[in-house]
């Protein structure tokens, strides 16, 4: 973590560089390869024409609703089971049963269901958010200090509030922590969505580049999604570190 | 003073017991923890129970406290039966630092009781001064209980349990894992503040001395399943003094009598 941001930099523009001299020296002609200068001019392209702006908007919408749904059903149940475990022994079966089904096969239902758009999407989305988000606010919610419960009950601080003042509080960076890797699973889902089928955001946008066999615009969209994951898990750790610092480190440590 | 008169009416013996144990049995995943403790605590009297560790002390106040319930007999509040915990019985834990919430500030932490008793919120802040105050933390209420030192932590639990206007205070070693002057300084402080609110007190430890020093009555239990093996009046004079008391024949009569016990019950 000490290394110099520009040392780590190396590495990556040089191969890039080799590539480009490659591309360039053979003439490359191809219909899923482009030199990076292409790919970059195809990117300054879509910005410029505002497409792929509206292909953004598009996908963080469904991703950022999916994930916004699946964030509080999961936390609902985490909850739930975490403090009832005749609940949860109740749920085990049904729960195991349902969660290895992989989001995107509940794709053909979703179709029928609710046709094209956003909210198909969204549902997908929220489906496979649910998940992460359940089992480590389950695991959370168990992990909190038996004698904080014990003073709740001693306060007779009634089920909701203790719910609000206790539960949530002493699981929230455990549960921040489930939220940040939905996040990564929601847009991840949300572009798998695009691509199998629904004809809108950055998804459909690779899927266009290639029908009007544009590698250079087909990349530009990967080069950008990458950004975007990027940059969405970096604005997440540093919410995270701010919010947390010292309860993630005393939570997990001691 | 009606609580000194109560505290007279209690050390005689007149009143009737505000909490009652009638042959109280516990057992838990097959093993027995207590068997048949019965025991009567007036209104206003300050117990002290004593034992060797695994003696079943901290159990027998958790039953108290309704935080458990007696697999045989009955213990009672006020004549009633304690189903679950009541507002009127605080607990004073050990391990301060696992019963203070860590992401409130002092204010905040003494806040929750009075939240879970439904005080108006607007009346809460004068409040949450007047019993930081008591308990000797005025101007740390926006600290958070990481930034205090053991003791200090300590009296925020008190102060919080204060916040519920216990008629019964129920302490847990509250002062076992404190150096020894913070100790002695705690002793007086809730010496003070029971004598102020006549609250009755049980008061677990296992430091023979502070029982009888702090006590009205000393009990000690022996292990293997608890039951009462001993029981002392204390019939030292209060106030108490630190020095005084501690060199009062009485004081050394009985701190032979209840070291010879746990010696016995430790053979």
């Amino acid at each position: 973590m000490t290394t110099n941001p520009a040392k780590a930099l190396i590495l990556p523009l040089s191969l890039l560089a080799a590539f480009e001299i490659w591309a360039r020296a053979t003439h490359l002609q191809s219909d899923s390869l482009a030199s990076p200068s292409e790919i970059v001019m195809a990117l300054a392209g879509a910005f410029a024409d505002l497409s792929i702006l509206a292909a953004t908007r598009d996908t963080l919408f469904s991703a950022f609703a999916g994930l916004a749904i699946g964030t509080v059903i999961g936390l609902a149940l985490g909850i739930a089971f975490g403090i009832s475990t005749t609940l949860d022994r109740l749920m085990e079966v049904t729960v195991e049963a349902i969660r290895p089904i992989p989001s995107i096969a509940l794709l053909p239902i979703a179709l029928i269901a609710l046709g094209f758009g956003y909210r198909m999407e969204i549902v997908i989305v929220a489906f496979a958010c649910i998940w992460p988000v359940l089992i480590l606010s389950r695991a959370a919610v168990r992990s909190i200090e038996p004698r904080l419960m014990e003073v709740a009950r001693a306060l007779r601080l009634p089920p909701a509030q203790r719910v609000w003042k206790i539960v949530i509080p002493a699981a929230l960076p455990r549960i921040f922590v489930a939220f940040r890797l939905s996040a990564g699973i929601a847009l991840i889902v949300a572009v798998t969505v695009e691509i199998a089928i629904n004809p809108l955001g950055l998804g459909a946008g690779i899927m266009l580049a290639q029908q009007a066999l544009r590698p250079d615009l087909m990349l530009a969209y990967l080069v950008w999604i990458g950004v975007i994951g990027y940059a969405l898990n970096v604005l997440l750790i540093v919410a995270q570190n701010r919010l947390f610092g010292r309860a993630a480190l005393s939570g997990d440590g001691q | 003073m009606a609580s000194a008169a109560k505290r007279l009416e209690a050390v005689s013996g007149t009143a009737a017991p505000q909490i009652s144990f009638d042959a109280v049995t516990l057992q838990l995943g097959g093993k027995t923890i207590i068997e048949n403790l019965s025991l009567g605590v007036r209104p206003g009297e300050f117990l002290c129970i004593v034992g060797a560790s695994g003696c079943g002390k901290t159990t027998a106040l958790r039953l108290a406290a309704g935080l458990y319930q007696p697999t045989g007999g009955k213990v009672n509040f006020d004549g009633q039966p304690m189903r679950e915990p009541r507002r009127e019985i605080a607990i004073v834990f050990q391990d301060y630092g696992k019963a203070l919430l860590p992401w409130r500030t002092a204010a905040g932490n003494v806040s929750l009781a009075l939240e879970a008793g439904g005080t108006p919120s607007a009346e809460r802040p004068a409040r949450i001064e007047e019993l930081l105050r008591t308990v000797g933390l005025p101007g740390h209420a926006g600290k958070y209980p990481s930034e205090m030192s053991g003791g200090m932590q300590q009296r925020l639990q008190i102060a919080r349990c204060l916040a519920q206007e216990p008629k019964t205070l129920l302490m847990d070693e509250p002062f076992g894992a404190l150096d020894a002057m913070t100790r002695q300084g705690l002793q007086d402080e809730v010496l003070s503040l029971v004598a102020a609110s006549g609250a009755t007190v049980i008061f677990v430890t296992h430091d023979l001395d502070e029982a009888i020093y702090l006590g009205d009555r000393v009990i000690g239990l022996l292990p293997h399943p608890g039951r009462i093996g001993i029981e002392l009046k204390v019939n030292l004079p209060r106030p108490r003094d630190q020095l005084s008391t501690r060199e009062h024949p009485e004081f050394l009569r009985l701190r032979r009598q209840l070291f010879d016990f746990i010696k016995a019950t430790e053979q």
